[in-house]
């Protein structure tokens, strides 16, 4: 059973310690506390370097020093404080940053409120267990013989081929029946390469589809999206090594995901309003009857400053472009207003609860709106951003490099 | 002479004990005076603007408050600059404070984590406690490397 030590200033005092454990549970994986003593706490803070007021806090950094210190022993980490603590999130940051300089320990980091409930915190605990329980897969850093990956998303499939570290087919279409859209996204990405579903070594799926399809293909492979995300996000990019944050704003929701060599460690997923995401700039381009892949070059070439956007809902938002076109505003403008306002929005609603690091890989379908990626960067100060190549299917990347070499399809059927 | 770090970061009279032995006090003001005559910028008293806290970012994560970023965005440069750093804790407001206890926690953290020569204090109470820290703090000073040359050398 994996272990996982749950460092935390107060989870008992919020009604959640039942959740997290339930939640751990349901991956096969145990909540352990570090056990330590009373003298230790002092030592280990004066240690550490940082004089936190708060007492529970230097319990959690005590108890972070015991794992690093060997003296507890554990396999995964799940860093948790109270959402809007200060205190919590600098000290949250920096035990997450100590443990991963110093051990090899996958660590999960979660601001958590009394309404977190352990579905909330599945997708984290199963990253974790699999992080332990998979660790050789995900150390993987190049793709070997030929791959399928699959991306069943929301509002997309992406499937890929791969061949020695190469991708020599991809294919997207909207999500419909979901076989029927794999069969079709998979056309498409066998079409020119010479191969069929019959000759691939291996099949990796992933996204909200991937039991069903990994089911009836009979993958080799079956992962959730975050671990698959960041390391098709960090191998696409050339980032394997160090940190970074992956920043995927979808159709219908938006994922961002902080990654240490290639490791997920936290992440944070939204999509409550469709105004913050890729839904909205869809209607803009429809609204200046452009297509969408013209949005992003309009948008570069435009001061969102000059357009008039005093809301950022789609139905009122889209109304405020529209009265700034009226009013003799040039459609440059308006698309860069269209693409501030989802940055900011994203900024404002999803960043907000996660750490960035440097560079921000941007991926998904959005990643192609130039304009998109501008207002990001400049939303974050003018940070790094980093559009890799085939930035639109990370997910079937991912699957496709993850599931190389464990695949061995082809040499049973020989 | 080397670049020497102080917290409190605004201390006078640290930053005119490091400039008494040669070296260069990493003080708050100097960091503050430029933004203050830079005359693109419209946003008094100090002319931080809402971008600054966004620039904090490399010091705090974005759940931290925006005053703690704001801060850090002017503190944290100071101390990536550091040769050397000079920590005095539960001084009284009249020695040096920067009014956020969170920003205090943050940067004698990071001071810590540089790896640089560290002389750690606690404000005296009593006049004999005074002269040992001036003391103390002095010797310090003159075991930092002078010139260009020693400090290659």
């Amino acid at each position: 059973m994996v272990k996982i030590a749950l460092i935390s200033c107060g989870t008992e005092y919020s009604g959640i310690q039942k959740e997290i454990e339930k939640a751990a549970n349901t991956f096969g994986s145990e909540i352990v506390i570090p056990e330590i003593d009373l003298e230790y706490i002092d030592e280990a803070t004066k240690k550490f370097g940082f004089s936190a007021q708060s007492s529970s806090l230097r319990l959690m950094i005590a108890r972070a020093m015991s794992i690093v210190e060997g003296k507890s022993k554990t396999d995964a980490v799940f860093i948790a404080t109270c959402f809007r603590c200060a205190e919590g999130a600098l000290v949250r940051n920096e035990v997450r940053r100590f443990i991963q300089e110093n051990t090899r320990i996958p660590v999960v980091t979660y601001s958590f409120t009394e309404r977190t409930k352990a579905d909330e915190l599945f997708i984290r605990m199963e990253a974790l267990t699999t992080t332990v329980a998979r660790r050789s897969i995900l150390a993987r850093e190049k793709q070997e013989g030929l791959t399928l990956g699959i991306d069943s998303g929301s509002t997309t499939t992406k499937v890929v081929v791969m061949e020695n570290n190469s991708i020599i087919g991809a294919g997207w279409t909207s999500t419909k029946d979901i076989m029927g859209s794999v069969d079709t996204a998979a056309k498409d990405a066998f079409e020119g390469t010479g191969y069929s579903m019959d000759d691939v070594d291996g099949i990796g799926t992933t996204g909200y589809g991937r039991l069903t399809i990994g089911k009836n293909l009979k993958a080799d492979l079956i992962q959730e999206e975050l671990s698959v995300n960041a390391k098709g996000a960090v191998y696409l990019a050339g980032h394997q090594k160090g940190e970074a944050t992956v920043l995927d704003i979808g159709g219908m929701d938006n994922k961002v995901i902080t990654v240490n060599d290639g490791i997920p460690d936290n992440f944070t997923m939204g999509g409550i309003c469709a105004g913050a995401s890729g839904r909205f700039l869809d209607m803009t381009a429809r609204r200046l009857d452009v297509d969408i892949t013209e949005l992003g070059p309009l948008a570069i070439n435009g001061n969102y400053q000059n357009a008039v956007l005093n809301s950022y809902c789609i139905v009122f938002g889209i109304q405020d472009l529209v009265t700034t076109l009226a009013a003799g505003g040039s459609k440059e403008d308006v698309a860069a207003a269209a693409c501030h306002s989802v940055a900011e929005q994203v900024y404002e609603q999803q960043l907000q609860e996660i750490d960035i690091r440097e560079p921000l890989i941007q991926v998904g379908g959005t990643s192609l709106i130039s304009g998109l990626v501008k207002a990001v960067s400049e939303t974050l100060g003018g940070i790094d951003v980093i559009v890799p190549e085939h930035s639109q299917h990370i997910g079937a990347v991912g699957a496709a490099l993850l599931v190389s070499g464990m695949g061995k399809r082809r040499s049973h059927e020989l | 002479m080397v670049k020497v770090a102080m917290f409190p970061p605004n201390s006078l009279i640290l930053a005119d004990l490091i400039e008494r032995k040669g070296h260069e006090p990493l003080a708050l003001q100097k960091a503050v005076r430029k933004k203050v005559v830079d005359p693109e910028i419209d946003s008094p008293p100090m002319n931080i603007t809402e971008e600054d806290p966004i620039k904090g970012l490399k010091y705090a994560a974005i759940e931290v408050p925006s005053g703690v970023r704001g801060r850090m965005s002017i503190i944290g440069p100071l101390i990536d600059e550091a040769e050397a750093a000079i920590i005095v804790e539960d001084a009284p407001f009249g020695f040096g404070c920067i009014g956020c206890a969170r920003t205090n926690e943050l940067s004698t953290y990071y001071l810590r984590r540089r790896g640089v020569p560290t002389l750690e204090l606690v404000y005296p109470k009593t006049k004999e406690e005074t002269t040992d820290m001036v003391n103390k703090i002095n010797t310090f000073l003159d075991s930092l490397p002078k010139s260009e040359e020693e400090n290659n050398g």
